[in-house]
């Protein structure tokens, strides 16, 4: 697809997207940024997934872009909303960067598990800094929106819709990074390292730049998050918090951006509905739910509309 | 066989049509929040559900004692909605705008946990809907915050330690050292903060020895047992709550800690009638309130007792009286702005002002909500010793004392640390003799 | 006394307690390559089935002796019962997907299982102490211990050299070998792959059952048990070496002392110190202390 038809196709998107938000009661609004918040982390590990790496830590730069956007916040007065998600993500991204080369070089379940050690590290940093709420967390006020202060009826759709356009951005930049030589290589680290390294590419050099990238996604997601919630605590950062993440990526696959939304939103709704009906069993049914998925669609959602990838390759 | 199926959907479509015609009259809708899984749920969550059900059908059936015994909430049916607080608090700022929003419930009732209580609460100011909080502890809710739609109506967490070390100065209890163990999350840390200040304030020359923070859920105590004996104090202090205090009673108690210190245990009332026996006689304990055992005479304890008993087959400890003080406090609020509105359902702004320095009788005791411009409650609360009575095969109270609500509350607009460490300045509390030894006319549970 | 000895000795007993809860996670990984979430949920199935037994075998009256095979009983019954089921009629599915795939697999088990018990045993808080006291208090200096901890060391080693000496001295420990090695070729040999999985899960859960009976006596048993035990079972394993039985041993013993440390010298520290020395174990040497080499297919 070309860039322009990419670009087209985009724009309709999220016309129709925001038409739609704008006509849905406010809890589903409230529900879909929040699937787009959450997209936008797992979109993080789909970036990593290409590379043939599973990140267990998203949690932890969903936690600081939170953190950094709500104390940025509360002290410094900055209040747009498209600002404070800038913020929070190249805020995680610097914190990233520095260890982005030491943790390109694991692999496999070791990487999985060390990002999750690191993510339940910050977790009990952040629960035992009690200026920072501890364990509660703390709230924060309500965002701004290029200057203009959002009213109580205008404050569901504002967040919505700057949630939709830095998402839909987003997804128009990953799109264009996958098929960028860097990402291409990416592909390439996950079927053979080896290979790669002996056709002068350096598997390293990619495997940070997509960490720090991916951090970069997760911390906007955390501080777009923080922001529809106007609360932050430490259990974005908690192992369970980033397994919900990575569940997305995997059910979405890493053929198609859209699916990861669609994905994001697919669990949310399920979460809601196992509570709705299932108060008492709640957890039962989301197991079930990811079993069935897991089982039957083992390429991802993106598999039931992208055919760009070989379909025999190694199941992700 | 044709007309006996057409007489049978007949009948099935008329009943179909009376009993929607009998739905469509107007309830009161109440969405009710607490955890229903997790370490929460067995000492907390489902006993408050408990009480919700079966208080809940009282109204329903206009069977509750004056002055709550109009059926319903001035004669319209209550229906509620049960959520699980599990899950976080993301999950519950979905949940809440579900419950308002998609349920279109009238007031939502929940949560226990301070951080949900953090999240939610702004919320339902921004919606302009009602919600009572009705158990979390942090003071912060109204001291960080001015909400005009957000209650709680029971005391928050700063009167279990005050009271705790009042009731140790009250029975001239020697403590010269003491050790503590709390659970390594904002509640331990605040319950800790908030006992080390008091005892500054009544024991000046009182020292802190082992301090020990154990994770959340840890269920293992072994080594943390062993710090605290291998440097014994006088007192040892925990706000330790469920699985994780049952776990450190059985582990303790065999090792004599409970022998060579006196514990403490400032909200460890809801593990007795599981432990039992177990549980070593003369812990100091009490139940974040005057409840259960410990509950004040009135016309009402003895029956939310019985009604709670019977149908759980267990005595109420302290998280179902904290739903009933909350339902309770509604039913009057909702009731007394109904009457003004001619018996329709009030607005969220009326019933606010309605309940807003309201007060009310509850099983255990007066509910006032005098703090936080009306918004938050006091009450009195209650220290007692525990002793094993192998007759009634239970766990007994002693040497109970009841606290005042203004001598254990901060007074108003004055924030708790501030208060602590003023040393309880304007608190009113009288020399209360030691209290009668049987606690108020409740039944014994089978 | 001495405190060197006071965190000795607590290291010790935590540790044994944590290698019985840990090794049956560290065999299943080496074995079928799953990081077994629901470990945790499995250890708790163990405590709840004990409590259900010792509570049979106290009202059939017999003798407290009874409580200790009860709980071997239990720990039998579930991996016999539950293991199979959940090998054959679920994780079969996802043999030959990524590891990580798997992972999430145990994680769906985990959820599933915590609704399960509570359905089944319901949410109250079920107490089965009385074997807690059966081996009397044992005075160390001027600490008192209960002599059902140290029974736990006595336990741990036996378990420990009991599955050792199954994994090398025995024919069939040498057959789990070589799938350990290489699934593939042991396959090509003749070896009934599937039949080998299905055994190592039955014995790796059998032992978190263990661990979960044992444990029923020191604490109440309700929901919310398994969580406990999860992530601290997943350091032991990754500090020693997944799949290696010597370094769930000395992990548990790391883990165990690390603690008794930070709790008697600096208990600020205890929050955090596992995920630490879980963080810098897999920065600086990702295989464990004991894991196997494994070559690495070009």
């Amino acid at each position: 697809m070309t860039l322009s038809a990419l670009l087209l196709r985009a724009l309709v998107v999220l016309l129709v997207l925001a038409g739609v938000g704008y006509a849905l009661p406010s809890w589903m609004q409230f529900m879909l940024t929040m699937a787009m918040a959450n997209g936008l982390v797992s979109l993080g590990i789909v970036l990593l997934m290409r590379g043939g790496v599973v990140a267990f830590g998203q949690g932890l730069m969903s936690a600081i872009g939170g953190y950094a956007a709500a104390l940025v916040f509360l002290n410094w007065g900055i209040t747009d909303a498209v600002l404070l998600a800038l913020l929070g993500g190249i805020s995680a991204m610097l914190i990233t960067a520095p260890f982005a080369p030491l943790l390109a070089r694991y692999r496999g379940i070791f990487f999985s598990m060390l990002t999750l050690a690191l993510s339940m590290v910050g977790y009990g940093l952040l629960v035992k800094t009690e200026s920072l709420g501890g364990s509660d967390g703390f709230n924060m006020g309500r965002v701004t929106l290029f200057g203009h202060a959002l009213a109580d009826d205008e404050v569901r759709f504002g967040l919505y819709a700057t949630t939709l356009v830095l998402t839909l951005v987003s997804a128009v930049l990953a799109r264009i990074y996958f098929l960028s030589s860097r990402g291409l290589v990416t592909r390439a680290v996950r079927d053979n390292e080896l290979r790669v390294e002996y056709l002068g590419g350096s598997v390293s050099q990619t495997m940070s730049l997509n960490f720090v990238l991916a951090a970069f996604l997760g911390g906007m997601g955390g501080a777009l998050a923080v922001m529809v919630l106007g609360h932050i605590d430490p259990n974005f950062s908690y192992w369970t918090t980033s397994g919900e993440f990575v569940f997305v990526a995997i059910l979405a696959g890493s053929q198609s951006v859209v699916a990861v939304m669609l994905s994001s939103l697919v669990l949310e709704m399920v979460r809601s509905f196992s509570s709705a009906y299932f108060p008492n069993t709640w957890q039962l049914a989301l197991g079930i739910f990811l079993l069935l998925v897991i089982r039957f669609m083992p390429l991802g959602l993106g598999s039931l509309w992208s055919k760009t990838e070989n379909p025999s390759e190694k199941q992700s | 066989m044709i007309t006996t199926l057409a007489r049978r959907a007949l009948t099935a479509s008329v009943l179909a049509l009376l009993s929607h015609n009998a739905f469509a009259q107007e309830t009161f809708k109440i969405g009710i929040v607490s955890f229903l899984s997790g370490q929460a749920a067995e000492s907390f969550g489902i006993p408050a559900v408990n009480g919700a059900k079966v208080l809940v059908d009282a109204f329903n059936k206009g069977q509750a004692p004056a002055p709550y015994n109009k059926p319903g909430i001035g004669g319209m049916p209550i229906e509620v909605i049960y959520v699980d607080e599990a899950g976080g608090a993301t999950k519950q700022v979905q949940e809440l705008r579900n419950l308002y929003e998609r349920d279109k419930v009238d007031v939502v009732v929940g949560y226990v946990g301070s951080g949900d209580c953090l999240a939610v609460a702004p919320v339902a100011e921004e919606l302009k809907k009602f919600l009572i909080l009705y158990d979390c502890g942090t003071p912060r809710i109204f001291e960080d915050n001015t909400f005009r739609y957000v209650f709680r109506t029971a005391a928050h967490a700063t009167m279990d330690n005050v009271s705790m070390a009042r009731y140790l100065k009250a029975r001239n209890i020697p403590v010269k050292t003491f050790n503590l163990i709390n659970q390594d999350y904002a509640w331990g840390q605040d319950s800790r903060k908030d006992f080390i200040l008091s005892m500054t304030n009544l024991y000046p020359d009182a020292k802190a020895g082992v301090d020990q923070l154990p994770k959340f859920g840890a269920g293992q105590y072994g080594t943390e047992i062993s710090a605290l004996m291998s440097q014994p104090a006088d007192l040892v202090h925990s706000s330790l709550w469920g699985g994780d205090l049952q776990a450190f009673v059985l582990q303790a108690g065999p090792r004599g800690l409970f022998k060579k210190s006196q514990v403490v245990l400032t909200a460890g009332d809801h593990v007795l009638p599981g432990l039992g026996e177990k549980m070593p006689d003369g812990t100091i304990l009490g139940a974040r309130g005057a409840y259960g055992l410990m509950a004040p005479p009135s016309p009402l304890n003895p029956w939310f007792w019985d009604l709670y008993s019977k149908a759980n087959n267990v005595y109420p400890v302290q998280a179902p009286y904290r739903m009933a003080q909350a339902l309770m406090g509604l039913k009057l609020a909702a009731e007394k702005a109904m009457a003004a509105n001619k018996g329709k359902k009030p607005s969220t702004e009326v019933l606010a002002a309605s309940l807003r320095g309201s007060e009310w009788m509850s099983p255990g005791g007066k509910i006032r909500m005098a703090l936080s411009n009306g918004q938050q409650a006091i009450q009195d609360s209650a220290i007692g010793r525990t002793q094993w009575d192998a007759t009634k095969k239970m766990v007994v109270l002693n040497d109970i004392q009841r606290f005042d609500a203004e001598c254990v509350n901060p007074p108003l607009n004055v924030k708790s640390e501030d208060w602590l460490k003023s040393g309880f300045a304007g608190a009113k509390c009288d020399a209360k003799p030691a209290a009668a030894a049987k606690a108020a006319d409740k039944k014994p549970a089978k | 006394m001495n405190l060197a000895l006071t965190i000795a000795i607590d290291g010790v007993t935590y540790a044994s307690w944590l290698f019985i809860v840990a090794l049956g996670l560290t065999l299943v990984f080496g074995v079928l390559k799953i990081l077994n979430i629901a470990h945790g949920s499995f250890y708790a199935l163990g405590a709840y089935v004990t409590a259900t037994l010792v509570s049979l075998a106290a009202s059939w009256a017999l003798p407290p002796a009874m409580s200790l095979v009860a709980m071997l009983l239990a720990a039998v019954l579930v991996a016999v019962l539950v293991a199979p089921l959940t090998e054959r009629g679920l994780l079969r599915f996802f043999y030959g997907r990524d590891e990580v795939l798997l992972v999430l697999v145990t994680y769906a088990m985990f959820l599933m299982m915590e609704d399960l018990t509570k359905l089944i045993w319901g949410a109250n808080p079920f107490y089965v102490s009385e074997p807690y006291g059966m081996f009397g208090n044992i005075d160390i200096g001027n600490q008192t211990y209960v002599g059902y901890d140290f029974m736990l060391v006595a336990l741990a080693l036996v378990v420990g050299l009991g599955v050792w000496w199954g994994l090398n001295r025995t024919r069939f420990g040498k057959i789990v070998t070589a799938v350990i090695h290489s699934a593939e070729v042991a396959s090509s040999m003749g070896i009934q792959v599937s039949r080998v999985y299905m055994l190592a899960f039955a014995v790796g859960i059998f032992l978190a059952a263990l661990g979960g009976a044992f444990t029923a006596p020191m604490l109440s048993v309700q929901p919310g048990l398994s969580v406990g035990v999860i992530i601290i079972s997943f350091a032991v394993v990754i500090i020693g070496g997944l799949g290696s039985i010597e370094g769930a041993a000395i992990g548990a013993l790391i883990v165990g002392l690390a603690r008794a440390l930070a709790v008697h010298v600096w208990p600020v520290a205890e929050l955090f110190s596992v995920y630490l020395v879980m963080a810098l174990v897999l920065m600086f040497r990702p295989q464990g202390l004991f894991q196997r080499i494994q070559a690495r297919k070009i």
